[in-house]
C-alpha cells in the first residue's frame, strides 16, 4: 500500500515513514498551540520515566526548541525502574538535556520495594509520593510536560464514567488549571494513539527498552483498555470520538482553597498532605 | 517461522503463511496493541508474511 502523500510504501495507516514523522510533529505542535501549553519563554520540566511516552515529549519539546528539563522519580523497584533510568540517563547527555532523579528512598525514606507488597495499595502510594515530587522539584519551573497520551485519558475518561466519578471527570484534559503552589501540568501527546508513539519512537530509533513494572495491579485499568481497543480496531476513530466529546462537555470545576500542610509546607487541602500521612505511617 | 513477541513474552517457532493481520488474528492480539515488524521494519497489516521471516511482535502498552 502506498502512501497517500507519495508513492513510498505505508508504515502507518496513511503515511510512509517520512510523511508519518512529518504528520506527528505537526499534530503535536499543533495540540501545544490549540491548548496554549507552552510558549517559548516558558521554562518546562519533563516529568520522564525512560518508556516511549515520556521519551517522546521529551524528544519533541527539544527539538522544538523550548526551554527543556527532565525530572525523573526513582520509586526503588528492583529490576525495573534502573533500565528505564539508566536509558533516559543516556538519552539526556546525548541531547544536552538537563536531568534530575529524585528517589524515594531518599525523599520518603524508604524504597517503594520494601514498603509495600504488591496490589493497589502500591499504586496509590507510590501515585502519592510521585506527584508529591514532582511538584515539589518544579516549583521554579512554569510547566511541567507529561507523557499522557489519547489510549491514557480515553481510559481514565471511560473509568470515571463508569465508575460515575464526575469529580475527576472534570479534573482530566489537555492541561491542569492554574492553582496556586502547585505547577500547571501540560500533555503534548494528548491527541496522539499509544500505537502512533510507538511507530515515532522506532521509527526514530530510539529503542526504549520495554518494562513493566512488577507492581502493576492495572486489572480495572485493562479491562477498559481491553474494550476500547477492540473499539478502535472495528470503528477507527472511536478514541477521538471519546476524548472529543469529552472536552465538548467538561464543566471546569472549582477547587477548594488551598492550605499549606503543618508538616512540610506543600499545599494541600486538608492540615497534613497525603504523602505525610503515609510517611508517617510508613515509618511508625 | 521465527516470532519473538514482548507480551505476554514469547519466543516460538512456527509454519506461518498469510498477512500479518491473520497472524495477529491467530496469536488473539488485537493490531492496536501491538506493531509487528521483520528486519527492524514495521509491517502493516495487509502485508504477506513467508515461513522463514523473522518477526518481532513489539507491545504497543505502557506499563506502569
Ligand atoms: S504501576 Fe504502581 S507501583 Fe508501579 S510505578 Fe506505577 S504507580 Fe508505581
Ligand atoms: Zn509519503
Ligand atoms: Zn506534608
Amino acid at each position: 500500500m502506498k502512501c497517500k502523500l507519495c508513492e513510498n510504501k505505508r508504515v502507518s495507516q496513511d503515511y510512509c515513514k517520512e510523511h508519518f514523522l512529518k504528520y506527528f510533529e505537526e499534530k503535536v505542535e499543533k495540540t501545544i498551540k490549540e491548548h496554549e501549553m507552552l510558549s517559548k519563554k516558558d521554562k518546562v520540566c519533563v516529568a520522564a520515566s525512560g518508556g516511549k511516552d515520556s521519551i517522546t515529549v521529551l524528544y519533541l519539546l527539544w527539538k522544538l526548541g523550548y526551554n527543556v528539563s527532565a525530572l525523573a522519580i526513582d520509586e526503588g523497584i528492583e529490576g525495573y525502574r534502573d533500565h528505564t533510568l539508566e536509558f533516559l540517563s543516556k538519552f539526556c547527555k546525548k541531547h544536552k538535556i538537563p536531568l534530575k532523579i529524585k528517589s524515594y528512598e531518599k525523599e520518603v525514606g524508604k524504597r517503594l520495594d520494601t514498603t509495600v507488597p504488591k496490589g493497589n495499595h502500591a499504586c496509590h502510594i507510590c501515585g502519592t509520593f510521585r506527584r508529591h515530587l514532582l511538584n515539589k522539584y518544579t516549583q521554579k519551573y512554569d510547566k511541567i510536560a507529561t507523557g499522557h497520551n489519547l489510549d491514557d485519558e480515553c481510559q481514565a475518561v471511560m473509568m470515571n464514567l463508569v465508575k460515575g466519578q464526575t469529580k475527576l471527570f472534570s479534573r482530566q484534559g489537555p492541561k491542569t488549571g492554574q492553582i496556586e503552589g502547585f505547577t500547571q501540568k501540560i500533555k503534548p501527546l494528548y491527541l496522539m494513539k499509544e500505537k502512533e508513539i510507538m511507530t515515532y519512537s522506532f521509527l526514530k530509533g530510539f529503542n526504549t527498552p520495554f518494562n513493566e513494572c512488577p507492581y502493576a495491579n492495572q486489572s480495572f485499568r485493562a479491562k477498559v483498555r481491553d474494550f476500547v481497543n477492540k473499539l478502535e480496531y472495528e470503528n477507527p476513530g472511536t478514541k477521538e470520538n471519546i476524548i472529543n466529546k469529552y472536552l465538548d462537555l467538561r464543566k471546569p470545576v472549582k477547587e477548594k482553597s488551598i492550605n499549606k500542610c503543618q508538616v512540610c509546607q506543600s499545599p494541600c487541602s486538608s492540615t497534613i498532605c497525603k504523602t505525610c500521612r503515609i510517611k508517617q505511617e510508613i515509618n511508625a | 517461522m521465527k516470532i519473538r513477541i514482548e507480551k505476554p513474552k514469547d519466543d516460538k517457532e512456527t509454519f506461518f503463511e498469510g498477512t500479518a493481520k491473520e497472524l495477529l488474528e491467530q496469536l488473539e492480539i488485537n493490531a492496536e496493541e501491538d506493531l509487528i515488524t521483520r528486519n527492524g521494519e514495521i509491517v502493516k497489516l495487509e502485508e504477506e508474511l513467508k515461513d522463514d521471516d523473522n518477526i518481532e511482535i513489539l507491545s504497543v502498552v505502557s506499563g506502569g
